[in-house]
């Protein structure tokens, strides 16, 4: 099982909820969140003097899969959030020991 | 014959005082609020909610009556004759705007008061205490905004000398950016010196609410619902759009862009200039203050202030004492007889306008100037100007009011 956090443009986030929708993965963690990448934001300017606005927002997905859905996930989180311009965001997995769905009990890939 | 009550008039003072009154709370009140940062937005339009309440009191009380008495110490002061508003009568005229009861006229010359210590706040907000604001209110009114008012337009020595102020250009407008300028003197720099709107629509609204109360504050200065209101209304809207027009090709100038708090300011800025000319000069005319008028603001926020280094917070000096000072001059030079028989200026002949314009702008700046400094010093002394560092860097709200702007 994987742990994936997508960090995403908040005005993609409807795309992406759809196109995860349709390869069959519904269950979904989302914060707004604010953030910087390499390019340590924007600038903004008021009556001519400059701003540097380094905390942007965004907004941040948090999935759990069985292992061989990953790349489908993946797949549809690039192909929606993608625009080409700087700040589309980062995708991170990671391994994910035990997952308990807490109403039954169950344990593993069954209660993802 | 005797004065007779025009109800087409009283009917527009009425109105146009409502408007004015419109101008500060809410239009100040958002203007400011939206420039601040989001922990100091119910502080910021509190001052200005509180200057409107102070000075109300202190008018019918005895603003007015130091303000428009009978000229009296050779047009140093009013005579106060009616002090605690005894003794005007619900009938009586007014002897200034001899068709309108008296009342409505002191209502109307109420609420250009409370405006010009709001519009100060501007200047001091995110670091003053709210107590030492309430004093200062006191004070300022009563030893800065009655005398000055009564030199330019209660017949004191200003007015006697020909100084031309149609609805405020020196009384509000110069006056309160150089006393603004005193109190940053003394408070100084904020810890965190920007200015970075947290909720520029709310300036947006608070923008077009002044344009919109402004229409009262100029075309209501006319005293009168005729031809010299309408002339004054239409002027005033061309200035505030074309200095908006103006501080747009600024910005795509310097930045590339046009931005929202430009083209707000650039309005404000429009109407501050055509304030004291607003009863005096063509719509042509109109056009070159606008446009001018941006300019000179854009070079004093950009320029001016970083050079000097003072924290003008949101730019009190720079839009309304630089373009005060611009609509002033631009008065004495673009003042037409035939808008109005009481002005013609330099470019009408007139030169000797242009130099009675700069000795009221030099005597009204430099009293200001000193006097709110002497105020400020000794409210610094008494009770403390400023809040402490720890409260500047939580916000204003919470330390000063207990309150806060946003629970989201």
């Amino acid at each position: 099982m994987k742990k994936i956090v997508a960090i995403i443009r908040p005005n993609k986030f409807d795309e992406v909820k759809d196109a995860l929708e349709n390869i069959g993965c519904h269950g979904v963690t989302v914060t707004e969140v604010k953030g910087r990448g390499r390019q340590l934001g924007i600038t903004e300017s008021y009556r001519g003097s400059d701003y540097r606005i380094d905390m942007l927002p965004k907004t941040r997905l948090e999935i759990v899969v069985s292992s061989k859905d990953t790349e489908k996930v993946i797949k549809a989180i690039t192909d929606t959030a993608q625009t080409g311009d700087i700040g589309d965001g980062k995708i991170f997995i990671s391994p994910v020991e035990e997952v308990v769905r807490i109403r039954t009990g169950e344990r593993g890939v069954k209660a993802v | 014959m005797d004065p007779l009550l025009n109800s087409g008039d009283t009917a527009w003072m009425l109105i146009s005082t409502a408007l004015v009154m419109l101008m500060t709370v809410p239009g100040v009140a958002l203007f400011y609020g939206g420039l601040t940062k989001k922990v100091n937005v119910l502080n910021t339009m509190f001052m200005s909610l509180i200057a409107f309440a102070i000075t109300s009191i202190i008018w019918v009380l005895y603003g007015y009556q130091f303000a428009f008495g009978a000229d009296t110490l050779g047009g140093i002061i009013g005579n106060p004759a009616n002090l605690l508003f005894n003794g005007i009568g619900v009938e009586q005229l007014s002897t200034l705007a001899t068709t309108v009861p008296e009342t409505v006229f002191i209502a109307f010359q109420m609420t250009f008061a409370a405006i010009t210590i709001a519009l100060i706040s501007g200047a001091v907000v995110e670091r003053m205490k709210v107590s030492s604001w309430m004093v200062f209110i006191l004070a300022w009114v009563s030893l800065v905004y009655v005398p000055i008012a009564h030199w330019v337009w209660g017949g004191g020595f200003l007015a006697q000398l020909g100084a031309l102020d149609f609805a405020g250009g020196t009384v509000v407008h110069i006056n309160s950016g150089v006393a603004a300028l005193a109190l940053i003197l003394l408070l100084g720099k904020r810890k965190e010196v920007k200015l970075l709107p947290h909720n520029l629509g709310y300036s947006v609204i608070g923008a077009s609410l002044l344009w919109f109360g402004w229409f009262g504050f100029n075309a209501g200065s006319a005293l009168t619902a005729g031809g010299l209101a309408g002339s004054a209304f239409i002027v005033t809207n061309t200035a505030a759009a074309a200095a908006m027009v103006s501080w747009i090709i600024i910005d795509y100038i310097k930045t590339g862009k046009p931005t929202v708090l430009g083209a707000i300011s650039g309005a404000v800025a429009g109407l501050v200039a055509i304030t004291p000319a607003a009863g005096f000069v063509t719509v042509q005319a109109a056009v070159i203050i606008g446009l001018v008028t941006s300019v000179v603001s854009y070079l004093a926020i950009s320029y001016l202030k970083p050079k000097l280094g003072y924290d003008d917070a949101l730019d009190v000096l720079g839009i309304h004492g630089m373009s005060g000072l611009w609509g002033a001059l631009a008065t004495g030079l673009f003042a037409a007889p035939f808008v109005n028989e009481l002005g013609t200026g330099l470019f009408y002949g007139n030169p000797g306008q242009l130099i009675t314009q700069i000795i009221a702008v030099v005597v009204v700046a430099a009293y200001s100037f000193i006097a709110t400094l002497l105020i400020g010093k000794v409210i610094d002394i008494v009770i403390g100007l400023r809040v402490e560092e720890k409260e500047e860097l939580e916000g204003l709200d919470i330390n000063q009011h207990e309150e806060t702007g946003y629970r989201i």
